[in-house]
């Protein structure tokens, strides 16, 4: 039974974006919405190799929000960067960072709030998983760095995938 | 008719976050002048495609909202797609110039008798 919350996750997330993208709520579009949600999510179990397992989902609402703050804060120093002196420019570099994190589902999102924080891009993955290669922009305290992914988003999608 | 009047303080909250997330866009383009190479520089554009685009569609919800009196969030749709397919092809693009970098180094390696090669 550990499948049935990905799945019904799943088919709730899709029929929000239907009745969305539809804006209505009525009966006939709440009906197609089901059929369809409930056909695509039966039909798609087979081509999805791996089934995700999240569960916490207040610490994913934490995350969210925690990403949230990242990416304006990081918005307003990165704008800092740019407009600043350009011995603050000529200071970005590759590092790396050990990860505990295997779980798919969860290097794909910790993928996804890398990039999509300025200052920080996603560089690639070691073959065994261990470690992760980021790109900073202003890259003055690698330890700083590790603290800020392990603490603030490696340690909740443990939780959250795990 | 009621709907289309939108009072003076919801003009003056969409104006200012229209200017400061165009303003933001802006700041990240300019990153692609002044940063020195395509790694830094990459950094500039996802100004735009967070921030930026977050205060534009927070102006669009705002004024759709009012206008319509209901809750219009559809603009959530936007985000969901671009913070799903953004990433992907900044990610790309980074591989694709590390890939770049270590076959230039290769060449330099490999000496003059290749340099001619052009590819």
């Amino acid at each position: 039974m550990k499948r049935w919350p990905s799945l019904t996750l799943f088919t709730v997330i899709l029929f929000a974006l239907w009745l969305l993208l539809n804006d209505s709520l009525a009966p006939g579009q709440l009906l197609l919405g089901l059929m369809l949600t409930v056909a695509i999510t039966a039909s798609t179990a087979a081509i999805r190799p791996l089934r995700a397992h999240p569960h916490h989902l207040l610490t994913a609402l934490g995350l969210f929000f925690v990403v949230l703050i990242d990416i304006i804060r990081s918005n307003i120093a990165v704008a800092g960067i740019i407009l600043g002196p350009a011995k603050r420019r000529f200071n970005s570099a590759f590092m790396k960072i050990p990860l505990d994190l295997r779980d798919p589902y969860g290097l794909a999102a910790l993928a996804c709030i890398i990039t999509a924080t300025p200052g920080t891009v996603w560089a690639g993955l070691s073959p065994d998983g261990g470690t992760l290669t980021i790109h900073v922009l202003d890259l003055q305290d690698e330890e700083a760095w590790v603290r800020i992914i392990k603490q603030r988003y490696e340690r909740r999608l443990m939780e959250i995938f795990e | 008719m009621t709907d289309g009047v939108i009072p003076f303080w919801v003009d003056l909250l969409g104006s200012l976050l229209l200017i400061s997330g165009s303003l933001l866009t802006l700041i990240g383009s300019l990153g692609l002048l002044r940063l020195p190479n395509l790694f830094a520089r990459m950094h500039g554009i996802t100004l735009g495609n967070t921030l930026g685009l977050g205060c534009v569609l927070l102006t669009s919800i705002l004024i759709a909202s009012i206008h319509a009196e209901r809750f219009v969030f559809q603009e959530v749709l936007i985000t969901l797609f671009m913070i799903s397919t953004s990433p992907v092809t900044t990610i790309l693009l980074m591989r694709s110039g590390i890939y770049r970098r270590r076959m230039d180094a290769d060449r330099k390696t490999a000496g003059h008798q290749d340099s001619s090669n052009p590819g």
